[in-house]
């Protein structure tokens, strides 16, 4: 929900960045206010995953110029586990498989980590088993998956509800869904929306990159940019992405005629 | 034999004169013999100058006071055999309340119950080999297990073999006989540990010898966490007939140099070995195991999977023999080395070596090399955790593996805080 008196969670200004000395993000520019919800959309390649890549602390990406304030902090001056710790959270868009961890394990030490960090209570392994049980009905998923490794063998659809139900565990005060809609089939993409939307409050915001409307009508954006080259190109409303939809990207990443 | 070689020995006549015989015959075989160096095949990528660097006594014969608060497993509180420096410790040990049909002693009081040791002790194939010769040259008394024909054992028995060394570095030979008649099943839990202030260094040459009847099973866990100054030189050798079971974990930690030589004959039919191995060494360690799996009648089986951890400048050596000879048809082998490399100075020596002659078998073997992955890094940085525990998670992932496959709790556990306290570079 838009509020202007709302803080601001992200500022966004100017951000270029590279992998492998290739320039990818080329002068970004984003601000998101606390309760709002963000869509990215964009064509395949246009930076998307590089952009949440970057904000989240990916090593391979150098950010080479502009400035990224999370609230009101350098956020380029916070290791990857101190960017997660102080709220921001990416639902990667290709969750990585962990053989020999357990689900539950992990999940438990993630948590532990942001409460020390918060100087709140850590949770032993009966309490924290308590608070997932009650947490796994957001995205509905079966408990057998909490004693397995993270990830592994876990289908596509899997894979990306183990994400939010991360998320629901850590409440990000900045959460990035990158295609988190994507593998899902329509079920699935019903209880992860909705999920996210549980999770949705005035104090917190997303980010929601995707590439299809049908997301959007579950978790509906204050603000759609569309992003092509490195930047956006362009910011609407809700409506927009409806637009995309009917004409695809090509109005708005051709070159504009000058004058 | 050179003077390195008779240093090792006591010269000391065996306390129990039935040992002259096996005593005199390694004796002999050592005349001829001298520590391997690099040019033997088996020791290529071992280095064993340390061991020559050194001199050795013997152990005091008196048995040193060692506090084993902490080293007992409470899963054996009836079933624990302990010996100090070599050296039977009957106070430490807990014996009394053993069923009939298992006996866990020492030789002396296995003796005197009046089984045949002699038949077996020093009669496992592969004696004529240096340092096990050693080590029956100068045997006085050994961990005996042995359980009657179908007797079983449901508590896991604990063999605890404790090194406590002052200024004086001591050549201890510890010696194991484990005779599993027909029908006959346990578990058991062999450690190498020290009690001494750290950095005293020592000579550990033990040997282990275990024979299993028809049909009878062992789980067999065996940990070597000696001192990092020590060096550690073991054997253990195994014998099975038709369909007995065998299945070994073998956990090295400890030692400056450690060397396991792992033997399983196969001397029945459709008979089947687990061998489990995990090495995690950093620093300059280096850890070496041998293991060979001979197999000589039809429709065995065997299952290998064996890990090293490697940090630092450290060193792992595996080198995985399974003969497969025409007679064993129907044989069912699969090797597995993994090794995770977590330094670029680390260093990594495998060699897998299936010699397989019979034309009917099913056989796979394999070896993988690999490295903490950053993207599996990044993604645990990503929910919260940092470097450091994140290293360890991942380590303790490449471990688990073979550490779950551990029946027994206690030591599962003890091996977990291992893994944690195991740095990550
Ligand atoms: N190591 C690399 N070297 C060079 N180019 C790279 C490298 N990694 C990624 N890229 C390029 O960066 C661009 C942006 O990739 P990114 O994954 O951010 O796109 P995206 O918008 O998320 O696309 P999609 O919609 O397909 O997920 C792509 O053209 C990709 O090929
Ligand atoms: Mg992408």
């Amino acid at each position: 929900m838009i509020n202007p008196n709302s803080p601001v969670i992200l500022s966004i200004e100017n951000l270029t960045a590279n992998v492998d000395d290739t320039q990818i993000l080329n002068g970004l520019n984003l601000e998101i206010k606390a309760g709002e919800i963000h869509a990215i959309m964009g064509p395949n390649g246009s930076g998307k995953s590089t952009l949440s890549k970057v904000l989240a602390g990916h090593p391979a990406y150098t950010v080479t110029g502009g400035k990224v304030t999370y609230k009101g902090e350098n956020l380029f001056d916070l290791e990857p586990q101190d960017r997660a710790r102080s709220g921001v959270f990416l639902a990667f868009q290709y969750p990585l498989e962990i053989p020999g961890v357990s689900n539950l394990d992990f999940l438990r030490v993630a948590y532990n980590s942001r409460q020390k960090h918060l100087g709140l209570e850590e949770l032993d392994v009966f309490d924290f088993d308590e608070l997932v049980q009650a947490k796994l009905d957001i995205v509905k998923m079966n408990p057998a998956f909490l004693s397995r490794s993270v990830n592994e063998g876990f289908s596509g659809g899997e894979k990306k509800r183990n994400e939010i139900l991360q998320m629901a565990i850590l409440q990000p005060s900045l959460a990035i869904l990158d295609e988190t809609d994507s593998g899902l089939d329509i079920d699935a993409l019903k209880i992860v929306a909705n999920g996210v939307n549980q999770l949705s409050n005035k104090d917190n915001s997303m980010l929601v990159i995707t590439h299809y409307q049908r997301l959007l009508d579950y978790i509906i954006p204050d603000f759609v940019h569309v992003m092509a080259n490195g930047q956006i190109l362009t910011s609407g409303g809700k409506e927009l992405a409806l637009e995309l939809e009917a004409k695809g990207y090509d109005w708005v990443t051709e070159p504009q005629p000058v004058g | 034999m050179t003077a390195t070689l008779t240093q090792l020995i006591p010269l000391t006549p065996p306390a129990n004169p039935q040992l002259q015989d096996i005593r005199t015959q390694a004796a002999a075989y050592l005349q001829e013999e001298t520590i391997p160096t690099n040019k033997n095949e088996e020791w290529r990528f071992t280095n064993l100058a340390p061991l020559l660097a050194q001199t050795f006594a013997a152990p005091n014969q008196q048995l040193p006071p060692v506090n084993i608060n902490g080293l007992v497993i409470p899963e054996a509180p009836d079933s624990r055999l302990v010996f100090v420096n070599g050296i039977y410790a009957a106070e430490y040990s807990s014996i009394a309340n053993l069923p009939a049909g298992v006996f866990v002693g020492n030789l002396a009081a296995a003796t005197d119950a009046g089984l045949t040791v002699t038949n077996y002790l020093g009669k496992q194939p592969g004696g004529e080999e240096v340092f096990t010769a050693i080590n029956t040259a100068g045997i006085n008394d050994a961990a005996v297990v042995w359980l009657t024909k179908d007797s079983s054992y449901e508590s896991p028995i604990q063999l605890l073999f404790i090194a406590t060394v002052d200024d004086a570095a001591v050549a201890i030979q510890p010696r194991t006989l484990i005779v599993m008649e027909a029908g006959s099943s346990a578990t058991l839990v062999q450690e190498y540990l020290h009690t001494s202030i750290p950095n005293h260094p020592y000579f550990s040459n033990s040997v282990t010898e275990i024979w299993l009847g028809d049909t009878a099973m062992l789980n067999h866990t065996r940990i070597q966490d000696e001192d990092i100054t020590a060096i550690h030189i073991g054997k253990t050798a195994v014998s099975q007939s038709q369909h007995s079971s065998y299945t070994g974990n073998s956990i090295d930690l400890g030692s400056k140099l450690s060397r396991h030589n792992w033997e399983i004959f196969q001397i029945g039919a459709q008979t089947e070995t687990n061998l489990n191995g995990l090495a995690m060494v950093n620093g300059e360690q280096e850890s070496d195991t041998h293991s060979v799996i001979a197999l000589t009648k039809p429709h065995g089986v065997t299952n290998q999977l064996h890990k090293c951890i490697v940090d630092d400048r450290a060193h792992a050596i595996f080198n995985g023999k399974v003969f497969v000879p025409q007679a064993a048809q129907q044989t069912n082998a699969g090797q597995l080395n993994r090794n995770l490399l977590l330094s670029p100075t680390a260093r990594i020596d495998t060699k897998p070596q299936l010699e397989i002659t019979a034309d009917n078998v099913k056989c796979s073997h394999g070896a993988t090399v690999s490295q903490l992955e950053d993207d599996e890094i990044f993604y645990l940085q990503s929910r919260g955790l940092d470097v450091e525990t994140a290293k360890i998670l991942l380590i303790n992932a490449f471990a688990v593996e073979i550490i779950d496959r551990i029946p027994v709790a206690s030591v599962r556990e003890k091996l977990a805080v291992a893994v944690k306290a195991f740095k990550a570079s």
